[in-house]
C-alpha cells in the first residue's frame, strides 16, 4: 500500500525531473530562436556536448537492454525479473536521446521533414527506422511479459529486441564509421565498439536505477544478486577498455593517424586529460577496483561504480564525438597549411549553457518517463530471497 | 390590395442585378486568376527543362597562378550571395584561400578551395533528408527548403566546404537565398551558370588578371577547361577518397 510519504516522494521526484526537462525545452527554444551562435558550435565543431548527451542515452538504451536479453533469451531467472525495468528505462532513454538529438536541429521545426523524407543511402534515414521501430518492439516486448497468455510469446519478442538493438548500436556506430573523410572516425571497428559500450553503459544505467528504487522501497537487494550484476558490469567495462585500445593501436597502424592518435592520447590539453583521467581511471580503472576489490565491494560501493561508468561514458564520448571534430581535415598531406576558415589549426570549443541545459534536460525526460512508468505499472524487480529493511 | 410593380420593370431590375453579378464574378475571377496566370507566364519564361545530364560543369585551379595575398574570389563570392565580408568562425565561408607549404621541400602555394562538386559526394550520400543534392549536369547543392540542419554532411565532407548559419541573416541576395539553422556551400553560382554567365569567382580572377581558375563543361571536348585537363597534369584533392570531384588543380 502507498504510503503519504510515498506519494509526496513520487510528486516532488516527478515535479523536479519535470522542471529540468522544462529547462531542457526553454534552452532548446532560446537556441531556436537566436540560432547556434548561443553554443559553443561553430563550422568545425558542429556537433557538441547535446551530441554527447545523445549519444549517451541511445547507446545506453540499448545497452540497458542486455538484462532484458540474459533473461529472457539466456532463460536466467534474476535478470528475467528485470525485463520489465530494463524495457521501461530502454523506452525512457531512447525518448530523452531522441529528444536532445531533434532539439538541437538547426530547424528544429522540420523535424515532419526528418520524418517524411527519407534518403536510404543515409545512415541517418535507417536510425530514424531503427529509433522508432526500437521503441514499437520494447513496448511489444512489455506487453507479451504483462498480458496474461502472452508469455508464450516473450521468448520469440526478446530475441527479436535482442537482434533489433545490436543492429540499432551497429547503426550508431556507423554514424561515424561511415564518415571515410575523418581521420577520428572512418573505422568499421565502431561497430562493434559502441555494442560494447553499450553494455557497460546500459548495465551501469540500470544498477543505478535498481539501487535508487530499492532504496525509496526501503527494500536490500539481495548480495548474491547485486554481486552477480556487478561481476557483469566488471566484465563488460574491461571489455570496452580492450577494443577502445585495439581501436587507437588500428589508428596507430596506418602512419598517417600517428598525428590524430598524438593529439588525442597525449597532447591534445584537454582531450588526453579526459581520456586518461575521465574515461579510464575514473570511468574505468576505479569502477573495477570497487567491483572486484573483496574488501570494497558493498551494494554503495556498486552505486559509485556504476556512477563513475556512466561519468566516464561522457568523458569518452566527448573526446570521441568533439576530440574528433577539433582535429583537422587532412586536405593536403605533407604540408603545412592556413586559411582564415581554421583550416590546419586544431577546432575551439567551449560548451555554453544553453546545450549543457538542452543535454540535462533530456536526461531529465527520461527520468519522467522512468518514475512516472514506475508508478503506472509494476516494473519493480520482484526477488524471492528480498528482505524487507527493518 | 398590393400594387403591382410592372412587369418589364422587374425584369429590368432583375436583368440589371444579374449583368452587375456577372461583371462582379469576372472581375472577382480576374483578380483571383491574373497572379496565378502572371506566374505561369514567368514560369514559362524561365528554361523549362532542367539541368542537361550531358554537361558536367566544372573548375580548373592552376595555382601557379593564383597570388599569394590576393583575395578577389573570395571578395566577389561573399559580394554575390550576401556573405559577411570579414568573417568570424561561426560566419559562412564558401570558398577561401589556403596557404600551404610542403614540409619536405619548403615550396610555398595559395589557391581557393570551394566546394569541390563531386561526382559521388559524401554529403549527398549522408543527409537524411536528400537535401543535399546533386544536379543532373553535376552541381551539388543543398535544398533549403528540406535541410533540417543536423549537420552531418558537415562532417562527411572531406573538404570543409560546408558552413552551418548559426544566426539570423539579413540583406540576403535574391539569388542566394540563405536561412538560420540550415546548411549551404558554394553553388558553383548556378544562377548565374544557367543565364549562361560565368560563375562570380572566376570572373574576378580574369577581372585581376591572373586568370588562375578556369570554368566549363568537362564533357565537351571542344571547350577550354577539357582541353586544358587533357594537356596538362592536374590533380583532385583527396583522390584517394574516390570521389571524383568537378574541380581540379594544377601545380600542387
Amino acid at each position: 500500500m502507498r504510503t503519504r510519504a510515498d506519494i509526496r516522494n513520487f510528486w516532488l521526484l516527478a515535479s523536479l525531473a519535470a522542471a529540468i526537462t522544462a529547462v531542457g525545452l526553454g534552452a532548446a527554444y532560446y537556441m531556436a530562436v537566436h540560432g547556434h551562435i548561443v553554443t559553443g558550435m561553430n563550422n568545425e565543431v558542429v556537433w557538441g556536448l547535446p551530441h554527447v548527451f545523445a549519444i549517451f542515452m541511445i547507446v545506453a538504451a540499448s545497452g540497458v537492454l542486455n538484462v532484458a536479453s540474459v533473461g529472457t533469451v539466456f532463460g536466467q531467472p534474476v535478470y528475467k525479473k528485470r525485463a520489465p525495468l530494463a524495457g521501461l528505462l530502454s523506452i525512457a532513454l531512447l525518448t530523452g536521446g531522441l529528444m536532445v538529438l531533434m532539439l538541437d536541429l538547426g530547424r528544429p521545426d522540420r523535424v515532419l521533414i526528418a520524418a517524411t523524407h527519407f534518403n536510404f543511402t543515409s545512415v541517418f534515414a535507417w536510425n530514424v527506422f531503427l529509433y522508432s521501430g526500437m521503441v514499437a518492439i520494447v513496448v511489444v516486448y512489455l506487453w507479451t511479459i504483462f498480458e496474461r497468455g502472452m508469455d508464450r510469446y516473450t521468448k520469440p519478442v526478446g530475441l527479436a529486441v535482442l537482434v533489433w538493438r545490436f543492429v540499432l548500436t551497429t547503426g550508431t556506430g556507423f554514424i561515424f564509421a561511415f564518415l571515410v573523410a575523418r581521420q577520428a572516425y572512418q573505422s568499421a571497428l565502431l561497430a562493434p565498439l559502441f555494442i560494447v559500450l553499450s553494455l557497460g553503459w546500459g548495465q551501469a544505467v540500470f544498477l543505478i536505477t535498481q539501487s535508487a528504487i530499492f532504496a525509496w522501497n526501503g527494500r536490500v537487494l539481495d548480495d548474491a544478486i547485486r554481486h552477480r550484476m556487478a561481476r557483469l558490469l566488471g566484465i563488460f567495462i574491461v571489455a570496452a577498455l580492450y577494443l577502445v585500445a585495439v581501436y587507437y593501436l588500428t589508428n596507430l597502424y596506418y602512419a598517417k593517424q600517428v598525428s590524430f592518435v598524438r593529439f588525442i592520447l597525449l597532447d591534445g590539453g584537454i582531450y588526453p586529460l579526459l581520456f586518461w583521467g575521465g574515461y579510464v581511471l575514473i570511468g574505468s580503472v576505479l569502477p573495477l577496483l570497487l567491483l572486484f576489490h573483496p574488501k570494497l565491494s558493498c551494494a554503495r560501493t556498486t552505486f559509485a561504480a556504476s556512477a563513475l561508468v556512466v561519468a566516464g561514458a561522457f568523458a569518452f564520448l566527448y573526446v570521441f564525438i568533439v576530440g574528433g571534430q577539433a582535429f583537422p581535415l587532412e586536405i593536403f598531406p605533407g604540408h603545412v597549411v592556413s586559411s582564415s576558415f581554421g583550416d590546419g589549426a586544431i577546432a575551439a570549443y567551449v560548451p555554453r549553457l544553453p546545450e549543457l541545459l538542452l543535454g540535462v534536460g533530456g536526461l531529465g525526460a527520461a527520468l519522467l518517463l522512468t518514475v512516472v512508468g514506475l508508478r503506472a505499472f509494476n516494473f519493480m524487480p520482484q526477488d524471492d530471497s528480498v528482505s524487507a529493511k527493518s | 390590395m398590393k400594387p403591382e410593380t410592372p412587369t418589364s420593370a422587374r425584369d429590368a431590375d432583375k436583368s440589371n442585378r444579374r449583368g452587375f453579378l456577372g461583371v462582379a464574378a469576372v472581375g472577382l475571377a480576374g483578380i483571383l486568376l491574373a497572379p496565378g496566370i502572371r506566374l505561369i507566364e514567368v514560369a514559362q519564361a524561365a528554361p523549362s527543362t532542367g539541368a542537361d545530364p550531358k554537361v558536367r560543369w566544372g573548375m580548373l585551379i592552376d595555382s601557379t597562378k593564383c597570388r599569394s595575398g590576393c583575395t578577389d574570389c573570395v571578395t566577389a563570392c561573399n559580394a554575390e550571395h550576401g556573405l559577411p565580408q570579414n568573417p568570424k568562425p561561426t560566419d559562412a565561408q564558401w570558398i577561401r584561400k589556403i596557404e600551404i607549404r610542403e614540409i619536405r621541400t619548403g615550396r610555398t602555394q595559395s589557391l581557393p578551395v570551394m566546394c569541390q562538386h563531386c561526382a559521388e559526394p559524401p554529403c549527398v550520400d549522408v543527409c537524411p533528408t536528400g537535401a543535399s543534392f546533386k544536379r543532373a549536369d553535376g552541381i551539388v547543392l543543398v535544398d533549403k527548403h528540406i535541410c533540417i540542419g543536423c549537420r552531418y554532411c558537415m562532417l562527411a565532407c572531406p573538404y570543409k566546404a560546408r558552413s552551418f548559419i548559426h544566426e539570423p541573416v539579413t540583406d540576403q541576395k535574391p539569388d542566394a537565398p540563405r536561412g538560420k539553422g540550415t546548411v549551404e556551400s558554394c553553388t558553383m553560382c548556378v544562377h548565374k551558370v544557367d543565364r549562361g554567365e560565368q560563375p562570380a569567382c572566376v570572373q574576378a580572377c580574369a577581372a585581376a588578371g591572373h586568370n588562375a581558375i578556369i570554368f566549363g563543361n568537362l564533357n565537351d571536348p571542344q571547350s577550354e577547361i577539357a582541353q586544358r585537363v587533357r594537356n596538362i597534369q592536374t590533380s583532385q584533392l583527396r583522390a584517394d577518397l574516390k570521389l571524383d570531384p568537378s574541380v581540379r588543380y594544377h601545380g600542387i
